[in-house]
């Protein structure tokens, strides 16, 4: 006799009880469905979560200017200029863990078109900046380095605006809008990107080249950047690695002794995207966790049912013994029962719990990905349930005294 | 029909076998002492009251059982001192098995039930159908290869556990007041069936209470409180076919 002898003795003994070896796997079953279903909706909630911070920057960093104190009354950060256009380009090419860096310089304006306007907020800045905010072309182009160096009036719409001023969904490139009575030729149509986490419409936007901006709508000083530096890490990883390579650089070149405040302040947004995320990591894993304790519970469940087993059958186990069975035969028959009905409940589960994310992710607009790690793993650890409560059943059982076994009512 | 006591090569031998069970401060002495021989070709009955050792005495030969002292030599090996393990396999190779309540796999058909053995033997699947076929068409059944249990009767049942016990060609088989369980018309056809296998060179031990049941045996060994009182060869009854 050999292994493969066993597994149709086990299946046998099995089919002869189908009500019951059903009610024993459903242990399984709703603990595997449910480390199934709820770590796919925890990884949703995560991919969500992750996707809104996508959508406000890759890895993103705000620089912004230093205070000033004007009457014992704080300016806030910015209200002093303090970033210079070299300062930018120190940035781009003397700190690795940047990525990109753009400048920006916001402010609200109304823009006409033929005979609609729109009030709305115009950002002067780069070409970087689309990179980093993850904005992508709809129609026509991106306004290109030579734009911002020529300071040339061109203007990139949201689509919100464009809307507005042109109509739902009609195409604005070419046309000719006006800010403060100054012709702006549209080049691009930025894709939709829809709304933040606290409502605010992204699409509700537009944007010209700085120097543009700095020449058409503010005026002002030339030498230093008034608004922010946008900077993307080269990773996700590398955001502190940034940080710390702007601070120095900029304290350097800003000429900051030892005990001097930084004239500047950097706010690492991965930082907030990566609490939120590990958050939803930690709600994953509880849940995971209590869907854990479920499939232990169906796994006692079957112990359960083989122990009755066990003392159900003891006079076939002591035939068996009589004709020939070893006690490692009849461990291996119990442990072979107890495995199929873990394993049987374990792909159920996988079916079940697959087909409850999809209908959860569904319903609530979330992409749903398969874990095909979480499949094995809850498959897996349902096979190990098995054994771990299938052994102490199957070994009461190899241990039995034929003679006693034999004799048993 | 023979009548001879065999062919005088021992396939059982027992020296000093005793069985002692301890029951809190008491000693039980379920076989006290026993020396019993038993040659190839014999059809012996073991005699005895309930208690009276009997069923310790089939236990130990049959090994399902070790006893606690002595030495037991079948077909040749030493077997008290095996393990678990190895006395299956004696069991397996060796022995064959008839009980009082026949003990079949309920909700397996008859063909399976005789397989089982085979299955322990590790045959493969093909020569196990067909030697329990073979069986079964020796004990007279071979039209009912797939009826369950509970679908034959009583004296059928008995039959196929006597298949089961054949099946793996052994050299001895026991039974155990294997006409316990059936009315005396299907006593009768049970132990001409015995007879039968016993004409055909298989050696067989059984065990009974019945006086009129070891009639049928070609020696009878009674047992009394764990020793054996008496050990009386006979020209075996013949067992008629029920008219």
């Amino acid at each position: 006799m050999n292994l493969a002898n066993v597994m149709p003795i086990a299946l046998t003994a099995l089919l002869r009880n189908k009500t019951r070896s059903f009610l024993t796997t459903l242990g399984v079953i709703i603990g595997v469905a449910s480390v199934i279903s709820m770590v796919a909706v925890g990884e949703g909630a995560k991919a969500r979560v992750s996707g809104v911070f996508a959508a406000m920057g890759t890895n993103m960093l705000i620089v912004l200017s230093g205070t000033t104190t004007t009457g014992g009354v704080a300016g806030g950060f910015g209200s002093m200029p303090t970033l210079t256009w070299e300062d930018l380009s120190a940035i781009r090419t003397q700190a690795p863990a940047v990525r990109w860096a753009a400048p920006g310089e916001m402010g609200k304006v109304t823009i006409m078109a033929q005979d609609q306007n729109w009030t709305t907020s115009l950002t002067g800045s780069s070409p970087e900046f689309f990179d980093i905010r993850n904005w992508t072309i709809g129609k026509g182009s991106l306004f290109a380095d030579t734009d911002v160096q020529g300071a040339n009036k061109v203007i990139v719409l949201g689509a919100t605006v464009s809307d507005k001023l042109f109509g739902d969904g009609a195409d604005p490139v070419g046309k000719t809008v006006r800010i403060r009575s100054v012709p702006f030729l549209v080049v691009g149509l930025l894709q939709r990107k829809g709304q933040s986490p606290m409502g605010t419409d992204y699409d509700d936007a537009a944007f010209i080249p700085i120097t543009t901006f700095q020449n058409q709508i503010q005026g002002g000083l030339q030498k230093y950047i008034s608004g922010i530096i946008l900077v993307s890490a080269v990773s996700s990883d590398d955001t502190h690695r940034a940080q710390a390579e702007i601070t120095s650089l900029l304290r350097d070149r800003h000429h900051l002794g030892p005990n001097d405040d930084d004239d500047f302040s950097i706010r690492n947004l991965t930082e907030l995207a990566n609490a939120q995320q590990s958050g939803t990591q930690a709600l994953t894993a509880l849940l995971a966790a209590i869907a854990a304790v479920s499939l232990v519970v169906g796994g006692i469940g079957i112990m359960n049912i083989m122990l009755v087993s066990v003392t159900e059958r003891t006079r076939e186990i002591g035939v068996r013994m009589a004709v020939g069975a070893k006690p490692w035969h009849i461990l291996a028959q119990f442990l072979a029962e107890a495995v199929t009905l873990s394993m049987l409940g374990g792909i159920m589960g996988v079916v079940i719990g697959s087909v409850i994310a999809r209908v959860v992710a569904a319903r609530l607009g979330w992409s749903y990905s398969a874990r095909v790690d979480m499949i094995l793993v809850s498959f897996g650890f349902s096979a190990l349930v098995g054994v771990g409560f299938g052994l102490y059943p199957a070994r009461k059982a190899s241990r039995l005294d034929p003679i006693e076994a034999l004799r048993y009512e | 029909m023979s009548t001879e006591a065999g062919t005088h090569r021992p396939l059982v031998i027992a020296e000093h076998l005793t069985k002692v069970y301890v029951l809190g401060d008491n000693e039980l002495r379920a076989l006290d002492d026993v020396d019993l021989t038993i040659d190839e070709g014999e059809f012996v009955a073991i005699m005895g009251a309930s208690g009276s050792g009997k069923s310790t005495l089939m236990n130990i030969l049959g090994c399902l059982d070790r006893p606690t002292s002595g030495r037991y030599v079948l077909d040749g090996h030493e077997v008290s001192r095996l393990s678990r393990g190895e006395l299956a396999e004696v069991r397996n190779e060796t022995i064959g098995f008839v009980f009082q309540s026949f003990n079949l796999l309920a909700r397996t058909s008859a063909v399976e039930n005789v397989e089982l053995p085979l299955v322990y033997a590790g045959l493969p699947r093909r020569e196990r159908r067909e030697r329990a076929r073979d069986a079964l068409e020796r004990v007279g059944l071979g039209q009912r290869l797939d009826h369950h249990p509970s679908q034959l009767s009583g004296g059928q049942q008995q039959r196929v556990a006597i298949a089961r016990a054949i099946v793996n060609r052994p050299k001895l088989v026991f039974a155990d007041e294997p006409t316990g369980n059936l009315d005396t018309r299907t006593s009768v056809d049970v132990m001409r069936l015995f007879q039968e296998l016993w004409s055909g060179g298989l050696t067989i031990v059984y065990v009974t209470h019945e006086p009129d049941v070891a009639r049928y045996a070609s020696r009878v060994v009674t047992v009394r409180d764990g020793r054996i009182v008496s050990d009386t060869r006979q020209d075996p009854a013949r067992a008629e076919k029920a008219a």
